[in-house]
């Protein structure tokens, strides 16, 4: 019966190690292939820009051939894994910006080197850094806002926040409670606690960092006491529960509060940069993109999105995966990629020529939030872990658990894995 | 067509030639052997040596990303198991759902098979319909009641119609559950039916007959009838839906995460989180383990139930 768990999984697992690995075997021998996984088998023009960037280099120089694979973003990181148990990974691919301590450390990446002068440049949220060595970078970020209405906000007496001057973390209750009590919206506010996986570690652990708790403790990475369990994280805890029990927002958001917001439901919308078409689209000038409140200890939101490194599994072609990581790291191609995938470039230089993104234009806000609040999710390779237990958690404290035990709970988890993990030293 | 005057009777004696006896008692092992050897080399590969794997792997440390080789940690394992509150959680949801499921969607599955065991214009169409979600791939089926069991999703407007205000199912503790097991059964219960139709129609009409000539009411001919006839239908239901039962994954996987509190985790989905998300492979194969116990052990239950049944 067991089986019936393990066999289709690590069936599937291999199968798609298996088929996928046939290439990337070869190239390891030395005739100069390379080949570059992806996850964006399913984003047009993502992967355009990706053949375009290859193309490019593969003009550039008769020595190297790079091939583009793509896949799917949801088999994506079980592939990776499958490929690298079988020593079968790509020289090149691309990576989910939190996993690059734990693949880095697991030895499935090498470290850039000599990249250091290109990739200060780069917002420091879209490159992978682990003990003092570059890994991967990524050609975007994208930035969490409070999404909402001039015209409302007026409405009901709410300041209108800027980067400089947010909103406290009374003043945006003291708005939601005005809204609220208006009856107008179904929701005030809508953190879309309806999504899974990644999103809420990467959503709402910024704000358990704004009251002033953390997912672990980040000066040694070797315990989460006192820092998610602690006062400022029960604050949150209670601040969390109580917007879901005082009816501020859904316990559990629509099947999409993307929607909810444009047809009016929602007042305020916890949403990232991509939504920004759609809302001006419908709202044009009256959409606003707001820094999320000030809890106490800063606005902060999530950083980090998909970069690009290489695997130590290149053998004769490291040099060649070394110069295509160079080759395409310039800011021509930071500011194609940041057009195809509708999202804050990574460079300066890079964002004064995508139109919208220059100082004044109306995505510059993205990038401000992005360079000013942004917080990488703990760099250390127990972050997949800390992610599971940290969404498990706050979904349990959301539907009402006792929060001092569930965080009780979740620090004795994350401490026990990383010291089973000889703290990942 | 000559057909019509050949006699049935002739095979009887000579068909097979005289020296094949002897040749015949070698050649069917060989033969036998190497048609074993597909399925034998299958089994081996994605049966036996994970299972090897799995006691093995869960006395160790092993994790499914790290540059450090598993482990031998001893118990453990299933001490830490043993002290989780998800655990005893997964286990309760577990047996609920496998006691709730058994005997509900085989009674429904037996309902329905009766309904259509009927010789009638149209039944084809209906038989089709009750196994069509069967067919479905229960990814698609769970994604389906997913928006079903929204707060204002079809089966909440339809309760709102008589005045009931129905509860956010899949996000109370206390309907979600519940909301699975009704999904669950509203699946599988055609493949069942299906199992129980072929039963049913083993049953030779003249038994019916005999029973209404001696005056047997509905009930009766159901109970002394129907009933005894569908004995070993009755085992293979009985064993088939508590196995899938047990293995309840998909849909938790898709619908709730285990979640709200703990109140839909199971065995299985433990095992995945751990084993995948978690990357801690060595404590996954723990929960494979300890699942796998409880499995055999309600298989050895219902084997030793069922036979002695037969004996008497």
């Amino acid at each position: 019966m067991m089986l019936v768990a393990a066999v289709p999984l690590s069936l599937t697992a291999c199968a798609k190690g298996g088929s996928s690995s046939t290439s990337g075997n070869e190239e390891s021998g030395g005739g100069g292939t390379l080949t570059l996984w992806t996850h964006s088998a399913g984003n047009k023009n993502e992967l355009a820009s990706i053949k375009t960037i290859v193309d490019d280099f593969n003009a550039s120089q008769t020595k190297y051939k790079v091939e583009v694979q793509a896949f799917p973003q949801e088999s994506y990181n079980q592939s990776v894994a499958a490929a690298a148990a079988a020593k079968k990974l790509p020289c090149i691919l691309d990576i989910d910006g939190p996993n690059v301590p734990n693949w880095a450390w697991a030895g499935y990446l090498a470290p850039l080197e000599g990249m250091d002068d290109v990739l200060s440049k780069y917002l420091p949220s879209t490159v992978g850094k682990y003990k003092d060595k570059y890994y991967s970078y990524g050609y975007f970020d994208v930035a969490l806002n409070m999404t909402s209405r001039k015209s409302v906000l007026k409405k009901y007496g709410i300041r209108v926040p800027t980067v400089d001057e947010p909103w406290t973390g009374d003043e945006f209750m003291a708005g939601l409670k005005k809204i609220k009590d208006s009856g107008d919206f179904v929701n005030p506010l809508d953190l879309a606690t309806g999504s899974t996986g990644e999103w809420w570690p990467y959503a709402y652990s910024p704000l358990l960092q704004s009251f002033g708790g953390d997912l672990i403790n980040r000066n040694d990475y070797k315990s989460a006491e006192g820092v998610l369990n602690g006062d400022k994280a029960l604050a949150w805890a209670a601040w969390f529960r109580g917007l879901a029990t005082d009816k501020l927002m859904p316990l559990k958001s629509g099947a999409d509060p993307g929607k909810d917001f444009l047809n009016g439901k929602t007042a305020i919308l916890y949403n990232g940069s991509w939504g920004a078409a759609d809302g001006r689209k419908k709202f044009g000038d009256d959409i606003v993109f707001l820094p999320p409140p000030d809890f106490g200890n800063g606005p902060k939101i999530g950083g980090a999105s998909w970069q690009w490194g290489m695997s130590t599994n290149c053998g004769d072609n490291t040099a060649g995966a070394m110069e295509y990581m160079k080759f395409a790291s310039t800011d021509k191609y930071v500011a194609m990629f940041a057009t195809s995938a509708v999202a804050i470039p990574s460079t300066d230089a890079a964002a004064a020529t995508v139109k919208g993104y220059e100082t004044g234009g109306e995505n510059d806000i993205f990038r401000q939030l992005s360079k000013k609040f942004a917080v990488v999710r703990p760099v250390t390779p127990g972050y997949p872990f800390i992610a599971t237990e940290f969404t498990k958690t706050a979904q349990d404290i959301l539907n009402g658990a006792d929060p001092q035990k569930a965080l009780d709970q979740a620090v004795k988890n994350i401490d026990d894995n990383q010291e089973a993990n000889g703290f990942f030293e | 067509m000559t057909t019509s005057t050949f006699k049935p009777a002739v095979p009887a004696q000579p068909a097979a030639p005289p020296a094949a006896p002897k040749r015949a008692g070698r050649r069917p092992g060989t033969v036998a052997f190497l048609m074993l050897v597909p399925a034998g080399v299958l089994i081996l590969t994605f049966l036996l040596v994970p299972i090897v794997l799995t006691f093995g792997l869960a006395f160790t440390n092993a994790r499914l990303i790290s540059p450090q080789p598993a482990r031998f940690i001893g118990f453990d394992n299933f001490v830490r198991l043993f002290d989780s509150d998800t655990f005893y959680a997964s286990l309760r949801n577990t047996l609920v759902f496998a006691i709730v499921i058994v005997p509900v969607q085989s009674a429904i599955a037996l309902g329905l098979a009766m309904l259509i065991n009927v010789k009638m214009r149209g039944v084809n169409f209906f038989r089709t319909i009750y196994f069509l979600p069967v067919v479905t791939s229960i990814v698609v089926v769970s994604i389906l009641w997913l928006f079903l069991y929204q707060p204002n999703g079809l089966i909440n407007a339809l309760l709102a119609n008589v005045g009931i205000q129905g509860p956010d199912w899949l996000g109370n503790p206390n309907t979600a559950l519940f909301a699975i097991i009704v999904l669950s059964i509203w699946q599988a219960v055609g493949f069942h039916m299906v199992i129980w139709l072929s039963g049913l129609q083993t049953i030779p009409g003249e038994l019916y007959e005999a029973a209404s000539i001696d005056g047997a009411n509905p009930w009766q001919q159901f109970a002394y009838v129907t009933w005894p006839g569908l004995r070993q239908t009755a085992i293979f239901i009985l064993i088939t839906i508590t196995i899938s039962a047990f293995a309840l994954f998909s849909q938790v996987n898709i619908m709730t995460q285990g979640g709200p509190l703990d109140a839909t985790t199971t065995l299985v989905f433990q095992a995945v989180r751990t084993g995948f998300q978690q990357q801690q492979t060595g404590y996954a194969a723990a929960i494979s383990l300890v699942f796998f116990v409880l499995v055999l052990v309600v298989s050895l239950i219902q084997r030793y139930l069922t036979r002695e049944k037969d004996a008497r």
